[in-house]
């Protein structure tokens, strides 16, 4: 057991902080694709701070993967409560892919101007007949002449209002096993016969939309891999967005928000945390986000340490992670009574109405990028190795 | 950055699961348990091994390795259901008799694995209405009750304010007390104004002594938990019904995956409260309480799981997995119950009055 990262790395620490300390001044203040925001990304990535394995030529970094270099910037970032670089399904699932399996042209085209925040991308995966049974995806790509004709319908496509592109995938030949029969096509989000439409999700907000196509014309070239390689391609990333969804020191920054609510807010002249129940049911909690710390920094070894195998400490991450987070924000709802239902404009809202936000908002993460019943599935089979379940036979349903 | 067990430590768990797999099998631990045999020559072996010196220093007849080896053996210990003196012996003794300094005589014949010293913490903990141990001018009065280990020759009392005691197994009334787990022998202890010999009045030896033992309980809670999820995972993929093996019902995988989902962070957990008891000072008691309260839980959790996927089976005596079951449930009462001890760990954070 050895936490240190060693001299290197905390030299490589100072650096970072030295960075903040004279630059957090340009950082932007609100999220978004600002001139200031992109300012602030090409600072980053000049710097090496974001985009920092990208290849030079892409318009990245181009350092060695360092994983934690990556930590050690992330922790910093956080820290100092400055924002780190750009995020988004673009930069952080589609620019990946086109590192693995895009051509050289497609390269050149995409990733720099998505790194810098001048491509906004959309994912076109869910169907409303394919979600956890993604494969059966049947929206359809039919070839004419130098352009693919798209058809159908995607749904849960977040910032599909903002896209300027999007990745979609399609059926590309329909009389293939499902899995063999799709393809991953690039294409702009203002092409003719596309339409977006907001779905508002239980918090209230359009934090995702539906999208519909009707013979929207694509260049033939704009297809990531072969003809009927779509769904190896978007395999090679659903990986990468399952991790993102449940980050453990996310979940401890909340449980420390929890503690300061608890502390200041009163119930009949009697502090929250002064209730045993209440507080009993947040150090349970509290233990279990330190769990997954500890099994964070478990992941994270064994991306340094070849030898060490921590297949299954990955696996349960996105499952336990989002449990957990909803978990925590559900308990301040709980505990704060009526207060807790404050919602919108209510004067009586509490740290923004973060809590209640984040307990619907987390119900739609534990349902998101892999229900957490698939989760199980994927877990007990390809973890402990136990039996599929049985096909069902055509005609038998 | 390393975050697990280096080479030393995996040949350690390795040479200790190994011995526990050939020389105490469920046969052996039924014939421990329902005291047709003693417990001797498993301790002897585990002795011969080094795991009863684990935590003497070298000097003074022991190994001297750290904390997470002791975690290492309390897990294989768990996994294995062995019936074994470790906890007050080999760890909480040894632990408080380094901290307070002295007692090199005992210490190597702790090492050696010629003699058990008993634990009597339970007062000191949370007295019971009928129990608690005082001391006046070195004489110690009063009852102890679920004293760790009934075979030993010395016991460590720890009184109701924290200070310890060590005295002769003859100088006490002892009383087998018979729990669930028979793996595990506790007794009663009766103090008559006995003269004992003060260790420590030293509150953090007393705490250190506590903290390891916890960690240890939880440890060994983990192997035992890890265990009922491989036997489940192999009963559910062997055992048939409506023609095909249950481990394809999404049902009962679903369960083996929950299991799975639950304790894979608890090795992380159960790890770094080892760790962090030798090297991280500043978080090491608000971690070993957490340890133990949360590996109680999932513990409770996955003894429950595990025997409903082995159906009625998981009931029976025949199998022994109610071994298995037992052996969490004392884990996760002794030494604190979860409840009592996230109170504790709020007071640690001060954020309990």
């Amino acid at each position: 057991m050895d936490l240190s990262f060693g001299s290197e790395y905390e030299a490589f620490r100072e650096q970072v902080r030295d960075f903040i300390d004279q630059h957090r001044d340009q950082a932007p203040k609100g999220g978004g694709r600002s001139g200031q925001a992109k300012a602030w990304q090409k600072i980053l990535i000049e710097n090496g701070y974001t985009a920092r394995t990208i290849p030079r030529q892409y318009g990245g970094f181009g350092a060695e993967p360092d994983i934690i270099k990556a930590r050690i910037i992330g922790e910093e970032f956080a820290r100092a409560q400055v924002p780190g670089g750009m995020g988004g399904q673009g930069i952080s699932m589609l620019v990946p892919t086109l590192l693995e399996m895009g051509s050289e042209p497609q390269k050149q085209q995409f990733i720099k101007p998505t790194l810098h925040g001048d491509i906004i991308w959309c994912q076109g995966y869910s169907e409303p007949g394919a979600g956890s049974d993604l494969a059966s995806l049947t929206t359809s790509a039919v070839l004419d002449g130098d352009e693919w004709v798209v058809n159908g319908q995607k749904i849960w496509t977040s910032t599909a209002h903002l896209a300027h592109w999007i990745f979609c995938l399609v059926r590309t030949e329909p009389e293939a096993p499902k899995h063999q029969g799709i393809s991953f096509l690039l294409f702009r989000m203002d092409t003719p016969g596309i339409e977006v439409r907001p779905l508002v999700d239980m918090t209230g907000n359009a934090n995702f939309n539906e999208v519909f196509f009707t013979d929207v014309r694509v260049p033939k070239d704009q297809i990531v891999g072969k003809r009927g390689q779509g769904w190896l391609v978007a395999n090679s990333i659903l990986g990468f967005e399952r991790d993102s969804l449940a980050d453990p020191n996310a979940s401890l920054a909340r449980i420390n928000a929890l503690i300061k609510l608890m502390q200041s807010e009163t119930v009949a002249g009697k502090r929250l945390m002064d209730n045993p129940v209440y507080r009993d049911r947040l150090m349970k909690l509290q233990a279990r986000v330190m769990a997954m710390q500890f099994n964070d920094m478990r992941v994270l070894s064994s991306r340094v340490n070849p030898g060490q195998d921590a297949t299954m400490a990955r696996m349960i991450t996105k499952l336990q992670g989002t449990e957990l987070r909803h978990e925590v924000e559900g308990l301040a709802v709980d505990i704060m009574g009526e207060i807790g239902l404050s919602y919108g404009d209510n004067p009586y809202l509490r740290d923004g109405g973060s809590w209640q936000q984040q307990y619907m908002f987390y119900l739609g993460l534990i349902i998101g990028g892999g229900t957490s019943q698939i989760q199980k599935n994927i877990i007990s089979e390809r973890g402990l190795g136990m039996p599929r379940e049985p096909k069902v036979e055509a005609g038998k349903a | 950055m390393e975050f697990g067990l280096s080479q030393e430590q995996t040949l350690l768990q390795d040479s200790v699961n190994r011995l526990l797999k050939d020389t105490v099998p469920l046969d052996e631990v039924r014939a421990i348990a329902t005291g047709d045999k003693p417990d001797a020559s498993v301790w002897q072996g585990l002795a011969d091994l080094g795991v009863a010196g684990l935590l003497v220093p070298e000097d003074k007849g022991g190994v001297g390795l750290g904390s997470l080896d002791a975690a290492i053996v309390a897990e294989c210990l768990g996994y294995h259901v062995a019936p074994a003196p470790f906890l007050g012996t080999a760890v909480m003794a040894p632990v408080a008799l380094v901290g307070a300094g002295g007692q090199d005589e005992l210490l190597g014949n702790i090492a050696s694995g010629q003699v058990r010293v008993g634990c009597a913490f339970s007062e000191a903990i949370g007295a019971r209405a009928d129990a608690g141990v005082t001391a006046n001018n070195n004489r110690l009065s009063g009852k102890a009750i679920y004293v760790l280990d009934a075979d030993a020759e010395h016991y460590l009392v720890a009184t109701s304010d924290k200070h310890l005691y060590l005295l002769n197994t003859n100088d006490a009334i002892k009383t087998r007390l018979t729990t669930i787990d028979a793996t595990r022998s506790v007794c009663q202890l009766i103090f008559d104004n006995v003269l004992a010999q003060l260790i420590s009045d030293d509150f953090d030896v007393f705490t250190k002594a506590l903290d390891l033992g916890r960690i240890m309980l939880a440890a060994d809670t983990l192997g035992a938990a890890q265990c009922m999820l491989d036997k489940s995972v192999a009963y559910a993929k062997e055992r048939e019904q409506f023609k095909r093996p249950i481990g394809s019902f999404q049902a009962v995988k679903h369960m083996c995956a929950e299991m799975a989902a639950d304790l894979e962070p608890c090795r992380s957990m159960v790890w770094y409260a080892a760790h962090a008891a030798d090297h991280v000072e500043q978080e090491s008691r608000l971690i070993a309480c957490h340890t133990k309260a949360h590996l109680a839980e999932v513990g409770k959790f996955i003894a429950k799981t595990a025997t409903e996927v082995h159906g009625g089976m998981g009931f029976t005596d025949l199998l022994g997995l109610h071994y298995w079951f037992k052996r969490i449930g004392f884990n996760r009462q002794m030494l604190g119950a979860p409840e009592l001890i996230r109170e504790e760990a709020a007071r640690i954070q001060g954020i309990a009055a």
